[in-house]
């Protein structure tokens, strides 16, 4: 009997070694080059003939256009516009990154915590950046907001705690919903050939299941999202 | 006790957090329902808040389910 957790295994490709540093393009690897293609082709057409009555793949485009500029728009408002493009990235790269997961036979690279960890210690780090960037020294201001009593100073080492542990939060998010959905799914779906002609049961509740976890496909890409979003008008407006 | 039967015991009791994420999201829903009962046409407006409470409550279960899995597949003996 496999263990469930048999699906996350990395296996290299095509194996390439830089001295001591394993650089091989592994089955993640590959699974992130077809969601780029899928993503970034199927953006392209629906982008390229440019109608003025969209038609069908035009008109996704354009709703997944609307309905980050105005995510934006709420989040941090009219000075976000700069920040769309690395937005819409981050959106459309985790919700194909997991829709693509759930084809059968596929691999679903976020549901590895060193991806999810990447992405979300560069946005941390870049976040944190901006807003020193923007306020030098004065951010620190961000961890006692104006108007506080003294007595309430001791919170801020644990502002400062809670701060820092805004990427671990976000990445372990992102891969335990994943993780957990996927292994679920296999335990589940282990009990249908277990159970012969009763098999008809856990086969239901894995289509229910698999409808779930589409949905928290979407979920978690518009939650990672958001929160990059709300990371990002912290930095900019501090409070 | 053997390794491997506290290995088990432990990620066990590691998943009895997740108790605190059931209350959270029943009180999420619960006051989403409340709210698009007294006033239906803010129901748009409620539900974007709902769902991104709900992810972030879910995460709470996560961190925990996750602590099991590294007690159950992380730990080897003697470490």
């Amino acid at each position: 009997m496999a263990s469930p957790l048999e699906q996350f295994e990395i296996s290299p490709i095509v194996p390439i070694q830089l001295g001591s540093v394993d650089v091989s393009f592994t089955n993640s690897s590959l699974w992130m080059v077809i969601t780029v293609v899928v993503a970034g082709g199927t953006l392209a057409i629906a982008a390229g003939r440019g109608a003025m009555v969209p038609g069908r793949l035009q008109s996704i485009g354009e709703l997944l256009y609307e309905f980050i500029a105005g995510l934006i728009k709420e989040t941090i408002g009219a000075e976000g516009r700069k920040y769309f493009p690395i937005i819409f990235t981050i959106f459309v790269f985790v919700l194909t990154g997991n829709l693509l997961g759930m084809v059968p036979y596929s691999f679903t690279f976020t549901s590895h915590i060193i991806v999810t960890f990447a992405m979300a210690i560069v946005i941390f780090i870049a976040v944190t950046i901006l807003g020193f960037a923007r306020h030098g020294t004065h951010f620190f201001a961000f961890f006692v907001p104006p108007g506080t009593p003294l007595i309430m100073y001791p919170m801020i080492p644990i502002e400062i705690l809670s701060y820092l542990s805004r990427p671990i939060s976000l990445a372990v998010r992102l891969f335990a919903n994943m993780m957990a959905g996927h292994i679920l799914l296999k335990v589940i779906a282990g009990f249908v050939a277990a159970m012969g002609v009763f098999g008809i049961l856990p086969l239901a509740l894995v289509v229910a299941l698999t409808g779930l976890e589409i949905i928290i496909a979407f979920l978690q890409a518009y939650v990672f999202t958001i929160l990059t979003c709300l990371y990002i008008n912290d930095s900019i407006k501090l409070h | 006790m053997d390794f491997d039967s506290a290995k088990l015991i432990a990620a066990g009791l590691a998943v009895i957090g997740v108790i605190g994420s059931g209350i959270g999201i029943g009180m999420i829903f619960s006051s989403f329902i409340s709210a698009v009962g007294r006033n239906p046409a803010a129901a748009d407006d409620v539900r974007a808040m709902t769902f991104i409470g709900f992810a972030l409550v879910e995460a709470l279960a996560l961190f925990a389910l996750v602590i099991a899995f590294l007690i159950l597949f992380g730990i080897q003996p003697g470490a």
